[in-house]
């Protein structure tokens, strides 16, 4: 019952950050300097476009009305209309979404793959040769732009071993498979980093806390202390480091999926800002802001599920 | 994990100005930097060819006769650009930090002494920031700005304020209660000589020590924003547009894409390590 309660209270507590997020959507057409129609249609659109653009966006209207349409809109699922391809927004952002979701999936359980094993391993040799090592990972990583260590992956992977396609999605689960390697991996690499650090410094307060000292001083050996008494609350720690990190890892998503020509939202978003289609645009902004906010929230009901330590009041 | 140093002994972090205590991951980081700015500053000493000049009967030669890194398809030579690429990369980076940490910093300074609606207001703001991904929001603001340094420098300063007020605020709401700033609010000195002369050098080690990885990460969005056509204006070099026009180049060519992004991870190493080096001299490892 108290879970529940929680989950609702996190629940209200998104929707003062989904209004905002609406806000910050609607007012980015606001930034286009001079008349936004114009500007964003470019010099050579004809005025048929550009009227049709501002009726679109109600850029005649005050604003407060314009934002009263748009909200309005979003409240039956209309996310606007894209210019480029003439259908709606969320067809378009829909039928897209599903290579996202791949990606954002398979590259969580790729970067828990990596980086959880290699934090047991720094922790539980703390200040060895490997624990350094493996703590210049992060130093090393931070600075590697996601899109280069696509570029380099798909060179060594790709084109010399031949071991992974090197772009699109594949046509059945099995190629979907295929082709999210090396996409999940550029992700992955670029949420290691961020964290094994974290991942190592929680390792370490559990391993010094007072039940795994008993459980050593029982005569356990390290193996079973690592495996049956800290790797729960590595995994607590996982959920609670990624979900810090989730927007960032959305985020890296928008520039991969352009290497590999995956056919996903960022593609999309990219996509439209050459073809200036100002509402997928916008579209798949918000989008992208709601997957981060739900993400956060699946996050936080994991981590009180997983930690009975975590205050629900 | 951040351990609890009293923010009494953190008083003396910048503002007691005592002599710079090197650590050998400080020195490194900053030997790194120092030989990146170097080589930006002196590009022309170090190359004599032009990073723009064109010429097509000399496109894409191997590394030798006189071009170190060989040209790119344009003929240009690629470690000329990629010194002077140095050059834009870093002033932006460093630049574009610069005006969040100033517009952060000061909100969080003055939510954190307020608290109150102006703190309420701010952290729902921050809220609402956060929750949008940074790549998608300062891409995002770019198109919506049009491309160019100039909207660099708005749309990082627009989504990266944020963290400095956050990170600003968290120390003021701890300092604000230690004796040194109780003893200045009693002897009634106005507000702002409290926060300017007695707290701010108290509360800006930790912002000061996330601008090295911030810059990091301005640097990556510019790199990325040139690899997406959307960075500095083409002619100027840029690491990120050096990448994205030796992508099209990878099986024959794959140091074109390869070098550029290695300057890029050995800038971001040398930031890391500065950092680095500063959380450990003030012990907050």
């Amino acid at each position: 019952m108290r879970y529940l309660a929680y989950v609702l209270r996190r629940l209200v507590a998104t929707v003062p950050v989904l209004f905002g997020i609406s806000l910050i959507v609607f007012f980015m057409i606001h930034l286009v300097p001079g008349d936004p129609a114009k500007t964003l249609l470019g010099i050579r659109a004809t005025d048929k476009a550009v009227a049709a653009l501002q009726k679109s966006f109600g850029l005649d209207k005050p604003l407060w009305e314009q934002y009263l349409d748009f909200m309005g809109r979003l409240a039956h699922g209309d996310l606007g209309r894209s210019f480029f391809y003439n259908v709606d927004a969320s067809e378009l952002v829909s039928g897209r979404l599903p290579a996202t979701l791949w990606l954002v999936v398979s590259a969580t359980v790729l970067a828990l793959l990596i980086s959880v094993p290699l934090a047991v391993l720094a922790a539980s040799r703390r200040g060895s040769a490997l624990d350094q090592v493996i703590r210049a990972v992060p130093l090393v990583g931070l600075g590697m732009p996601a899109f280069w260590v696509g570029i380099m992956l798909v060179l060594v992977f790709g084109l010399k071993l031949r071991l992974f396609p090197v772009s699109g999605f594949g046509d059945d689960v099995a190629g979907h498979l295929r082709s999210i390697v090396l996409p999940a991996l550029t992700v992955a690499l670029a949420l290691t980093p961020i964290l094994i650090r974290s991942l190592r410094t929680s390792m370490i307060a559990v391993l010094d806390s007072d039940y795994v000292v008993t459980a050593r001083a029982k005569g356990l050996t390290h193996r079973r202390i690592i495996l049956s008494h800290t790797l729960r609350n590595a995994a607590v720690s996982s959920v609670t480091v990624l979900g810090v990190n989730v927007a960032y890892l959305v985020g890296s998503t928008l520039v991969v999926e352009r290497v590999f020509a995956l056919p996903g939202i960022g593609t999309l978003m990219l996509d439209s800002i050459f073809n200036r289609d100002f509402a997928v645009v916008q579209a798949v902004t918000l989008v992208f802001a709601v997957m981060v906010v739900a993400i956060n929230l699946l996050t936080d009901l994991a981590h009180a599920a997983l930690d009975p330590r975590v205050e629900l009041s | 994990m951040t351990t609890a140093v009293g923010p009494v002994a953190r008083g003396r972090g910048l503002a007691a100005r005592r002599p710079l205590r090197m650590n050998a991951t400080l020195a490194a980081g900053l030997a790194l930097l120092g030989a990146l700015v170097l080589a930006a500053v002196f590009a022309p000493l170090l190359t004599s060819w032009d990073p723009i000049e064109q010429d097509l009967s000399r496109s894409l030669q191997d590394p030798g006769n006189g071009h170190l890194l060989g040209t790119d398809q344009l003929g240009r030579d690629v470690f000329a650009r990629l010194l002077y690429g140095a050059r834009t990369d870093l002033r932006v980076g460093a630049l574009a930090v610069l005006f969040p940490f100033l517009i952060g910093g000061a909100l969080g300074l003055v939510a954190g002494w307020r608290g109150g609606w102006f703190d309420l207001v701010l952290m729902r703001v921050v809220d609402i920031v956060v929750a949008i991904p940074f790549f998608v929001l300062v891409i995002a603001l770019v198109f919506a700005l049009g491309s160019g340094t100039r909207s660099i420098y708005i749309a990082i300063t627009l989504v990266g304020w944020v963290a400095y007020a956050r990170i600003v605020r968290g120390e003021v709401l701890v300092a604000k209660e230690q004796e040194y700033a109780l003893a200045a609010r009693a002897s009634g000195l106005p507000t702002y000589r409290i926060l300017l002369r007695h707290l701010l050098p108290n509360v800006v080690l930790q912002a000061f020590v996330f601008s090295m990885s911030d810059i990091v990460l301005s640097i990556l969005a510019i790199v990325t924003l040139g690899y997406l056509g959307l960075g500095v204006p083409q002619p100027t070099p840029d690491w990120g547009s050096m990448i994205q026009e030796g992508q099209a180049f990878i099986f024959t060519k794959w140091y074109l894409a390869a070098v550029p992004g290695l300057a890029v991870v050995i800038t971001g190493l040398a930031l890391a390590l500065i950092a680095d080096g500063f959380v450990h001299r003030s012990g907050r490892r």
